[in-house]
């Protein structure tokens, strides 16, 4: 029984690309934001160039409501590097609008992560201006 | 009868080098150098009769025997450049192809997982992910979709280290034996991996020789045939969410967590062969649960049986579809980024040479050779075999 709490220490920063930056920038602004292309409606993540579905280079970025349900979970209790506390949760969110993410579950005792939990974004600032997205779990509602 | 150019390529000579957890005295340049030499050698040639090199240092060992010009293929390594090398020799590009590979005084640091197992990547080295991260991200979706069980992932665990255990040669040799339970109660990893469930670390060299099966005749050894093979990827490993469901366009069909099934059905269809035919499954085995993924995306078993598959008695010593029978990278050696991924290949070749001092499978005729996982998004196929098809 352990409650997942964000890396309180330096953790690795990302190193934002052309495409990626943007979304490094909205969280920055806490804003969790995907890419929608203009020409089918198709949501794509990781950043890209190109529409994942139709391949067309009119990509938006949006905001996302950052609420979605855990599709995927491990718990780790040998850190990747010293850099970090064990245990951490790393997750698959199914995010609301149709995209999936990469991001470390918190708020939570160890014990209770499952698939299928309704969680939502929250904002931690690391190193140097960078902003993760993590996620919590929240009632049903 | 079916045909492909491949069947006209034989695998001639192999070596492992010596595999240990540090090897003193060695780089990545010299114990590849090792590995290829001792190929050649096994293969009863010498370094002039090689005209075709794959290897990250292969440039420096054709440079150093003075070999060149020959062909060199850039490719990594594994079976993607051993099929670069078959198809070099099908069309005449080169005659005798040296695949090498080798990897010491990398892996440093301790205090934190290999190198190899944590690109620095935006999108996951924030949040902690590291191999056994990814692949555990996949083998729980399969968990919570089929009700594969833990006991399940540790029978396979217990059955490659039990391998390993008797293997002369192993890293872990003398390590066990293992039960299933002794996997369970190994210390948590990456939740549903245990220490158990995991590959080691280890350093090693290893390389093997291709040749017209023309010249193969002449040699010491009994060929080995190449029967089929492919590879399938999605992308780059570790940058993006390793979704068991992630999909393509052109084949919605075909996701992450079948990855292997198009190049297993292409390799098949290659020779005209099946599940069914195949002798010993020299799997890639780099977390517990990818060998029953693999049992499934190739056709073995039905999607979701895999749990079943592999409890069921299938996998063991004497039974059906013995797999990974040196121990793999669980228990054989686990020689950095790409050592291992061949080392499946070379092992192999020694169950169809009839040769294994351990494990060998009775008259195996066919054996299955993999590499990769759904956790890095790629999973390639090589069908091996003592005659042609």
């Amino acid at each position: 029984m352990t409650l997942l709490r964000p890396q309180t220490t330096a953790v690795p920063a990302p190193f934002p690309s052309v495409v990626s930056q943007p979304y490094w920038d909205g969280l920055r602004a806490h804003e969790l934001r995907f890419q929608r292309c203009a020409a089918c409606n198709g949501i794509t993540h990781t950043p890209s160039p190109v529409c994942a579905h139709c391949l067309a280079e009119d990509l938006t970025w949006e905001r996302s409501a950052g609420t979605g349900t855990i599709y995927s979970w491990t718990m780790v209790w040998r850190p990747q590097t010293p850099a970090f506390e064990v245990p951490y949760c790393p997750v698959i969110v199914d995010v609301d609008e149709g995209w999936q993410v990469l991001s470390n579950l918190i708020g939570i005792d160890t014990d209770d992560v499952a698939v299928g939990l309704r969680v939502a974004v929250e904002f931690h600032p690391i190193a140097d201006g960078v902003v993760l997205p993590y996620f919590r779990p929240v009632e049903k509602g | 009868m079916t045909h492909h150019p491949f069947h006209d390529v034989c695998v001639v000579g192999i070596h492992n080098t010596e595999q240990a957890r540090v090897l003193e005295g060695h780089d990545s340049r010299s114990i590849t150098r090792a590995a290829g030499y001792g190929a050649v050698a096994d293969a009863g040639l010498t370094m002039r009769d090689i005209d075709g090199i794959v290897g990250q240092t292969g440039s420096d060992l054709l440079y150093e025997a003075r070999i060149g010009p020959i062909w060199r293929s850039m490719s990594g390594l594994g079976i993607p450049p051993l099929l670069d090398a078959a198809g070099a020799i099908t069309n005449g590009l080169a005659t005798t192809v040296l695949i090498a590979a080798g990897s010491a005084g990398v892996y440093t640091d301790r205090a934190s997982t290999a190198p190899w197992t944590r690109p620095a990547h935006e999108f996951v080295a924030p949040f902690g992910m590291f191999t056994a991260a990814e692949f555990a991200l996949i083998a729980r979706r399969h968990m919570e979709m089929y009700g594969t069980t833990p006991e399940a992932l540790a029978t396979v665990a217990a059955t490659i280290r039990n391998n390993g255990h008797v293997h002369p040669d192993a890293v872990y040799r003398g390590r066990g034996p293992f039960t299933v339970q002794d996997v369970l109660d190994s210390r948590m990893v990456a939740d549903p991996f245990h220490l158990l469930d995991c590959s080691m670390t280890a350093e090693g060299g290893c390389a093997l020789v291709l040749t017209t099966a023309e010249r193969a005749r002449d040699l010491p050894h009994d060929p080995v045939f190449v029967l089929g093979g492919n590879t399938d990827h999605f992308g780059p490993a570790y940058q993006h969410p390793p979704a068991w469901d992630l999909g393509g366009n052109v084949r919605p069909d075909l996701v992450v967590g079948t990855v292997g099934r198009r190049a297993a059905e292409m390799s098949f269809a290659m020779c005209g062969l099946g599940p069914d035919d195949v002798d010993v499954c020299e799997f890639y085995d780099p977390f517990s649960f990818e060998i029953i993924r693999q049992f499934e995306a190739f056709g073995f078993c039905g999607p979701g049986e895999g749990g079943d598959f592999v409890m069921d008695g299938n996998i063991g010593p004497g039974e059906r579809f013995p797999v990974t029978t040196d121990g793999g990278l669980m228990s054989f050696s686990h020689g950095g980024a790409v050592v291992q991924l061949l080392q499946r290949v070379i092992r192999g070749v020694e169950q169809l040479r009839h040769e294994c001092a351990t494990m060998q499978v009775l008259d195996a005729e066919v054996a299955m050779c993999t590499g990769g996982g759904a956790g890095a998004l790629f999973n390639d196929v090589l069908l091996l075999g003592r005659s042609k098809p």
